[in-house]
């Protein structure tokens, strides 16, 4: 699948300003779709209530919202972009927002720094050993993943049983945190932001990611390129990992209560954002500010619609449609951008 | 005008005795090579004399089983492609491998972008050189487009260009003209003689003799997985080297027996598929065998799935014996008389892990069950018939299909079609990768089969199969047929020249169309 963001039809006139390919690069891409689509559901609601958006508990939730799932799709879309998948990112932000709570509770006085440390390594630790099984075992990562997405998650339980962290085993200051705000903006946003932001330049600009689109656009020819294959999907596997990681301590920190079952269902949430966002489920094309979009949509979505009168059960049911609709698009473009290569290459005979 | 190699020094690369062996099929018996530098090397020999697979060594795709490989007089052993490269090894392959979802300019670079010190690719310095690159090789390519919908020449092309941006010491080139027009190829010719003169070692593979005598210095010739000689192409003469390369009487091998042709049995009308193949009009007739000559990617497979209608088309028609062949059914085609032995019969002719009798009667399953239930000694007793006329060596009728010789294969999928009765039998590649001995077995069964009224057509790329063959010979080039040659007029080179396409018609045609 090949998405709209790195079209420019053969042939076309290279004029005008900076500013104004940039706009027209812009308007063309798949991600500006999916950000009139948030910002839609945003007007729509805020119409029906205002304080949707315009009450301060209501601007915070919708940026607070989003923002932990945001890490985890971003860390999604890079491994899905390879052509693999890792349904494990759920569990192992189960596993890390236990473990930030029992190191608070174990260590006493433990330094915040150390905590989020931990987090991240033994996430990309969880990540690594999917992307070695991936990579060196030859399975396809929807099953491995699917495998560790269980035992991850049944470590969790066996450390955990049926105990709890609550609000009061962790320091309030890491709490705070999780509520945070500087300007009036909630610090875990400005924490996604600055990840979203250095993982988008990194898939875009540096040698490394655009690596990673190649291997996704086609497997054999990465390696007949000599491309380090096995290399770039352990990055992409411990890069999904850390941030499933941080994602934990996040949670940890924002909602101050873990059980064993935390973060059950977000690996669906993860790669559906991606999906929406508008990265190819094979591989090869979509970016990571997409999937950081759909997530935003996905969730925002979800508070929408109770406050538009739609029923409960019929939510996961709009979340469905979204993900079919995204595919059926992404599958029309493709098919409308092939056809247009081809006629190009017919009329040009 | 070609510069004599210089005798001192270590070749620039050499290969001595080398071997290669996948499971039973021996590649590659002995082959050896040695490139100097300023020097433009020509490889020939005819499809399955293990060019390919010594190309594949050299770049580290595969890795030799014996043998002695050398750079600059230094022994090496590539584990991988990114070795061969970083040795200063470009190669470009026979079939394009490109990024269809990144852009040109990407796909040239991937690896290797300019890049400033923080990392960052240098998107602007990147497309400056790859748009020096068009400009030197004389093509115009828009360096933004994506890959994808790339004609196969552009898709050369643009591995033309990766290859040369490599700065590489050693350039081999396995067949890069098959798809390129006269003025690309003169161009690419000049930029090789070029590189030539800068000191670096070229390999050129080719089928096109009038190419290698203009543009190599010397010449090496293989045979059947096996080296056979080096000379300058100063002493050679174009008769010698295919003497060379055949080494045995084409007509002994392939005995086409005469046969009754009577009526067209298969009609196919202004077949049309936008960006694979255009306006593709034949007839077949009871007791012939058609053969679909051209080069790789010329789009004859994709003719004969949209005929048998596992692909589809957007117009034309398909008769058989006057009734209309409906698109999209490879069922309807089935049950019109209308069989199609593929050309991968590993992935589309068998089902690996099924036996060889479940294997065999695949095809006529239907017919085979009482009441809708299959059981398996009705299975075994139509297999048993078919594999005994085909002579299909196997222990058990149980042993599971994939652990057959390729030859032995290729017999249990003829037998599948056979077992259906067809009329018209299609047949794609029929002797790829099996042995000389089972070669000569499955070209008796299709002349046997010709001769008992049934029509053939067979795809081939291996000419002396299809001369020997054939009784009237189709080519394509670029998804259209551009020869009708019957069995008198059909030679190497008539069938070469229909398939490539020299300068001077290509032009006149391209003005035309």
């Amino acid at each position: 699948m090949t998405t709209l963001t790195q079209t420019s039809p053969p042939q076309t006139p290279r004029s005008g300003s900076a500013v104004g390919r940039a706009l027209g690069h812009f308007i063309r891409a798949r991600e500006t779709g999916i950000l009139l689509a948030v910002l839609l559901v945003i007007v729509v609601t805020t119409v029906k209530n205002p304080s949707f958006v315009f009450s301060s508990d209501g601007w915070r939730d919708l940026l607070l919202t989003p923002s932990i799932l945001v890490l985890v799709a971003v860390g999604q879309a890079m491994v899905i972009i390879t052509r693999s998948v890792d349904l494990s990112v759920g569990s192992v932000l189960g596993l890390t927002a236990y473990l930030t709570g029992r190191l608070f509770i174990d260590i006493p006085g433990i330094p915040m720094i150390v905590v989020f440390l931990a987090g991240i390594v033994f996430g990309g630790l969880l990540g690594l050993i999917n992307g070695a099984l991936v990579a060196f075992a030859k399975v396809p990562a929807l099953v491995i993943t699917l495998g560790t997405l269980y035992a991850y998650r049944g470590i969790n339980v066996v450390w955990a049983g049926s105990n709890r962290i609550n609000a009061s085993d962790m320091p309030k200051d890491f709490l705070a945190l999780g509520t945070g705000q500087f300007l009036s903006i909630p610090l875990l946003t400005i924490i996604a932001l600055v990840v979203l932001i250095a993982a988008g330049w990194y898939m875009k600009n540096t040698r490394g990611g655009r690596e990673f689109y190649a291997i996704g656009s086609d497997p054999a020819a990465a390696g007949l390129y000599g491309l380090r294959v096995v290399r770039r999907l352990l990055i992409a596997f411990v890069a999904s990992g850390a941030l499933a990681g941080l994602a934990g301590v996040l949670y940890a920190a924002r909602y101050g209560t873990v059980n064993s079952q935390a973060g059950s269902g977000w690996e669906l949430d993860a790669v559906g954002a991606a999906v929406i966002g508008g990265v190819a489920i094979f591989g090869g094309s979509g970016t990571v500010w997409g999937a950081a979009i759909g997530a935003v949509l996905l969730l925002t979505i979800n508070r929408a619609l109770p406050i538009l009168g739609v029923p409960d059960f019929w939510q996961r049911a709009v979340v469905g449609a979204l993900i079919i609709g995204a595919i059926v698009l992404d599958r029309v473009l493709s098919l409308r951008q092939s056809k247009r290569l081809l006629e190009a290459r017919e009329d040009s005979k | 005008m070609s510069i004599a190699p210089t005798p001192s020094g270590p070749p620039a690369l050499e290969l001595r005795h080398v071997e290669k062996a996948f499971g039973a099929v021996i590649a590659l018996r002995s082959g050896s090579l040695a490139l100097r530098k300023n020097s433009i090397h020509a490889l020939v020999g005819e499809n399955g004399a293990g060019k390919s697979t010594l190309v594949k060594i050299i770049a580290g795709l595969y890795q030799r089983d014996a043998g002695d490989f050398l750079l600059e007089g230094e022994s090496v052993d590539f584990k991988s492609t990114a070795e061969s490269k970083a040795a200063g090894i470009a190669v470009i392959y026979q079939e394009p491998t490109l990024f269809p979802d990144l852009s040109v300019t990407e796909n040239i670079f991937m690896g290797r972008q300019p890049t400033n010190r923080f990392g960052r690719i240098d998107r602007k310095a990147m497309r400056a050189e790859a748009v020096g690159l068009f400009q030197r090789l004389g093509v115009r390519i828009d360096p933004d487009r994506p890959a994808e919908g790339l004609s196969i020449a552009d898709q050369q092309i643009i591995e033309i260009a990766k290859a040369i941006s490599l700065d590489a010491s050693v350039l081999v080139m396995d067949e890069p003209t098959a798809a390129l027009s006269g003025v690309e190829v003169d161009r690419l010719f000049a930029v090789a003689r070029s590189l030539r003169d800068e000191g670096r070692a070229l390999l050129f593979i080719s089928h096109r003799f009038d190419e290698v005598f203009d543009l190599c210095d010397t010449i090496t010739v293989m045979r059947d997985g096996d080296y056979i000689s080096t000379d300058p192409i100063a002493d050679s003469t174009v008769d010698e080297i295919v003497r060379r390369m055949v080494g045995r009487d084409v007509t002994d091998l392939f005995p086409k027996q005469d046969a009754v042709i009577g009526e067209p049995v298969l009609e196919v009308r202004g077949l049309n598929s936008a960006g694979v193949f255009h306006d593709i009009s034949f007839d077949l007739r009871a007791g012939e065998i058609l053969g679909l000559a051209g080069l790789v990617g010329a789009g004859r497979s994709e003719v004969v799935r949209a005929v048998f209608g596992v692909d589809p088309y957007q117009s034309g028609s398909v008769t058989i014996n006057g009734r209309r062949v409906p698109p999209n059914s490879p069922t309807a085609a089935m049950n019109l008389g209308l069989a199609l032995v593929p050309e991968d019969r590993r992935k589309q002719g068998l089902v690996l892990e099924s036996s060889v009798a479940r294997n065999t009667t695949m095809a006529i399953r239907r017919s085979l069950s009482k009441a809708g239930l299959l059981t398996s000694g009705a299975e075994n007793a139509a297999a048993r018939v078919w594999d005994a006329r085909l002579e299909v060596k196997t222990n058990a009728l149980d042993t599971e299909a994939g652990t057959l010789s390729g030859g032995n294969q290729q017999k249990v999928v003829l037998a599948k079609w056979l077992a259906t009765n067809p009329k018209v039998l299609i047949i794609d590649e029929p002797t790829r990768g099996i042995d000389v001995g089972t070669k000569a077995e499955v070209h008796r069964l299709l002349s046997e089969l010709a001769g008992q009224g049934m029509a053939i057509l067979m795809i081939s790329s291996e000419l002396p199969e299809v001369l020997g063959m054939a009784d009237r010979v189709l080519v394509m080039r670029e998804g259209r047929i551009t020869a009708e040659l019957s069995r008198d007029d059909a030679t190497a080179e008539t069938v070469m020249s229909a398939a490539t396409r020299t300068a001077a018609t290509t032009h006149a045609e391209e003005r035309a169309s």
